[in-house]
């Protein structure tokens, strides 16, 4: 982040604060161009819709609890909080000592995965510049990414879509403010509607 | 945008912040149960892995706004050693360190 133009303190602010390694990847690029507010934000809620997803199957686990803790806990759970949480517990607990059980677990979680973000990130930020671009230590970001990439990409249909996708930015990649991004999105979801109604349902269920 | 910190800068950071939490939450903000509109629900089954892929494909295949023209980049083999390693054995961190183990011997020792 120091190295694209941002001072430090913004790429504290930006560690602490956005939570969310994808989004900041592609967010940087525009900020740092100076692209409209708006084409940043509707750039960063593109790249974190599978988090809306992830609220819509983390709900059951946490509506017993008040509205500010959920916010809470919806600030924290990433990625990583997500897929290891519902792999502990696959069944929403139905007592209060599970729902407990649940929650610690999860905010401990949570607190290990945010710890060592801001920890490695401040350790990133410091050391930055000690570390030759050359080297190419950021391609660890890009793993880290197409690893989510491969555990959404569960289905043949999602694979399909996923495939095209990234055709589609390559392809689209002259377009002004990301907007290649937009354009990937729209034709892998069109292309996933078109092959639905014409593959095996199977190819719609994880393999 | 030189090092220096600004305002408006921020402010798209604390948007960013915003819209990431509204994004994780967006089911559980609201007491009552809802859903979204049929259409919505069948494009979420696509557009999450579609943005990633849109953000990431780039970011392997391309150099400087251009397609590379060499397969002698170490980032192609770098990202196919991760994502096998991850249908095989389905863990990020093996992807990663798998896909450095390939990507860092090439790029710094070839120069690919």
């Amino acid at each position: 982040m120091v190295k694209s133009g941002m001072s430090v303190v913004e790429a504290l602010a930006m560690t602490f604060l956005v939570y969310a390694g994808s989004a900041q990847l592609a967010a940087i690029p525009l900020i740092v161009a100076g692209a409209p507010v708006w084409v940043i934000l509707a750039t960063a809620f593109c790249v974190n819709l599978r988090f809306v997803v992830f609220s819509l199957h983390m709900r059951p686990y946490l509506m017993h609890l008040p509205r500010a803790r959920r916010i809470g806990y919806g600030f924290m759970v990433a990625d990583l909080s997500y897929a290891v949480f519902t792999r502990r517990f696959p069944k929403v607990g139905a007592t209060p000592a599970e729902h407990a059980e649940q929650e610690s677990y999860l905010s401990g979680n949570c607190f290990c995965s945010w710890s060592s973000w801001c920890g490695c990130s401040v350790a990133g930020i410091a050391l930055g510049n000690l570390i030759p671009a050359a080297w190419g230590l950021g391609f660890a970001g890009v793993l880290c990414l197409l690893g989510i990439l491969c555990s959404l990409a569960n289905t043949p249909l999602r694979l399909v879509a996923a495939l095209l996708a990234g055709a589609a930015a390559v392809a689209a990649y002259a377009l002004p403010l990301k907007l290649n991004v937009v354009a990937a999105i729209a034709i892998a979801v069109l292309a996933g509607f078109w092959l639905e109604q014409r593959v095996p349902p199977s190819w719609r269920r994880p393999a | 945008m030189n090092g220096q910190t600004d305002w408006w800068t921020l402010a798209v950071i604390a948007g960013l912040a915003g819209v990431t939490v509204l994004t994780r939450c967006f089911f559980f903000i609201l007491d009552r149960p809802w859903s979204l509109p049929g259409w919505a629900e069948r494009g979420l089954h696509y557009a999450p892995v579609a943005a990633l892929a849109g953000v990431v494909a780039p970011e392997v295949v391309m150099q400087s706004g251009h397609l590379i023209a060499t397969w002698q980049d170490a980032r192609l083999f770098g990202a196919a050693a991760g994502a096998l390693l991850y249908f095989w054995r389905r863990s990020v961190l093996l992807t990663i360190l798998a896909g450095m183990g390939v990507y860092l011997p090439l790029h710094l020792s070839l120069g690919w």
